[in-house]
């Protein structure tokens, strides 16, 4: 059973056109990446999921159709979003995000400390302070702590230490046993050992969708899709 | 000394008023990216409909009538703002232009319906009689007026202070000012805030009203217009979306504008004000209290 389903999905930012009758599903379980060069799209569709940019199109959360709704009524139907560049609030302490973005009076904190330790100790700093993987983990722990159905997940890795890599893939890999996940990631070593299934866009469309090991074992056609070697990305 | 002490006093309340109309100003620019021209007419509107239900109430001066007065104009000034984001500028989000010729057709508009009800002339403002008496305050004899609108607009900063720093729904607002997308993003209906700051700006200017009322003896139809331009200064000075740094200008721009009137030439005092805002441009474009975008 799919969780999510895009159909014919035309997305607009100022005018100009930027997806072009997209189509994929994501599986109830595990990640689905959703890979390509820069610019083809990739951040867009997760916007245009969310209602975030104008589109056109059907989108279905598990067999209900979400076009119709606004960007906050998709969101309070399980559909948790981590942003590229994070978006964290930056004048807000860390304790203050976390309580801004509880869906309910009860989100699950335990999980937040289990995985983001030094965010307890770092409660009533402002989140602007925080160094880049910090500010990471802020936004991962918005999403986390809530109930959901789906997490798409923009570039969670981007321009961060490698060890703070390692740190955000577990941190996605333990949310992936718990809610299927679309993840937008350029690290092919993330996508490696975290993607059950792949996307890849070109140019606003889709080209290829797939089992992510099948892409991934061929070389040829990872450096066609994605422009990079299999060997030197990882 | 007691010349400056005068001086100084009257200004914090003049300053009260420019944050009263600021405050509201800068919250709704803030978190809606909206200019509302039609802000100062809801300050007039405030005044004049406060003015009327007041002289029901004991011939209005009374502290009765003065209640009912504060009371009216600050509903008033709420409805109205209400009234003009339910209508009008929720179907202008993002369109600037629109916007700003909607909110001042708006303004013009009750401008010309209070000239039509009231009258162009100022018509004088009945208040309690220890309103018209003096305090003496180290040496210098304050007028009582000028006292209340230090208190009343010190307790609006608090209030709203309160409900920014320690509710959920201030929360939302101070998040929004920041990134109001990324706070529907995590499944918060900013627009509801949207509504709520408007009305609170509406109040806020209505209250504003009654008490600029107070402060000059009189209601007038362009008393809303030139509180406005003053409060546009206060909240590009103070930077956008702050309430303190609100407060912090409209007292500056105040306190400048009393000094220089007084120890340099009567009407110098705008000029000077002109000129701290060019300066703040300058050396600080997103304000004392704003954060560069």
């Amino acid at each position: 059973m799919n969780i999510l389903s895009v159909r014919g999905l035309d997305a607009f930012i100022g005018g100009q056109q930027i997806l072009h009758d997209v189509g994929f599903d994501v599986a109830g379980r595990g990640v689905t990446a959703l890979l390509g060069r820069n610019g083809v799209g990739k951040t867009t569709t997760l916007k245009a999921v969310l209602g975030l940019v104008r589109r056109r199109g059907e989108v279905l959360l598990d067999g209900v159709r979400i076009d119709g709704d606004r960007t906050h009524r998709i969101v309070a139907r399980g559909v948790g979003y981590v942003p590229e560049d994070r978006e964290i609030f930056a004048r807000l302490t860390v304790a203050e995000n976390l309580e801004l973005a509880a869906r309910t009076d009860h989100p699950d904190r335990q999980l937040v400390d289990r995985l983001f330790p030094e965010l307890g100790e770092r409660a009533r700093q402002a989140a602007g302070t925080l160094s880049g993987g910090q500010q990471q983990m802020v936004a991962l722990a918005r999403v986390l702590q809530n109930e959901n159905r789906l997490l798409l997940v923009d570039e969670p890795t981007k321009g961060l230490a490698p060890r703070v890599v390692g740190e955000v893939a577990d941190a996605i890999a333990l949310a992936a046993q718990r809610v299927p996940v679309l993840l937008v990631e350029q690290d092919l070593r993330v996508v490696t050992r975290l993607a059950r299934d792949v996307v890849v866009m070109a140019e606003g469309r889709v080209v290829h969708t797939g089992p992510a090991p099948e892409l991934l074992a061929d070389r040829d056609l990872v450096q066609r899709l994605l422009g990079v070697h299999r060997r030197t990305a990882a | 000394m007691s010349t400056v002490v005068l001086l100084t006093v009257t200004g914090l309340g003049l300053g009260g008023l420019y944050f009263l109309v600021a405050s509201g100003l800068s919250l709704i620019y803030g978190l809606m990216r909206v200019l509302n021209f039609a802000h100062g007419a809801f300050l007039t509107l405030g005044a004049y409909v406060g003015y009327q239900a007041g002289r029901h109430v004991g011939g209005g001066a009374s502290w009765s009538a003065f209640t009912v007065m504060l009371i009216v104009g600050t509903a008033t000034g709420a409805l109205l703002a209400l009234l003009t984001e339910l209508l009008l500028v929720r179907r202008l989000y993002e369109r600037v232009i629109e916007q700003v010729l909607v909110t001042v057709g708006v303004g013009l508009g009750l401008v010309a319906l209070v000239n039509g009800t009231w009258g162009a002339d100022a018509r004088p403002f009945p208040a309690p009689a220890w309103m018209g008496r003096t305090t003496t305050m180290l040496g210098a004899r304050i007028p009582n007026n000028r006292l209340v609108c230090i208190a009343v607009a010190g307790a609006v900063l608090v209030g709203l202070l309160a409900l920014l720093n320690r509710t959920h729904h201030g929360l939302i607002i101070r998040a929004g000012v920041e990134n109001r997308t990324m706070v529907s993003a995590l499944g918060i209906d900013v627009q509801r805030s949207f509504t709520a700051v408007f009305v609170i700006g509406g109040a806020a200017a209505g209250l504003g009203g009654v008490l600029a009322a107070l402060y000059n003896g009189s209601v007038t139809p362009g008393m809303g217009d030139s509180l406005l331009i003053f409060a546009f200064i206060v909240v590009v000075i103070g930077g956008l979306g702050s309430i303190s740094g609100s407060a912090v200008a409209a007292l500056v721009v105040a306190l400048l504008q009393q000094f220089t009137n007084y120890y340099g030439v009567s009407g110098l005092g705008d000029f000077v004000v002109v000129l701290a805002l060019a300066g703040v441009l300058l050396v600080r474009p997103a304000g004392l209290f704003g954060r560069a975008a």
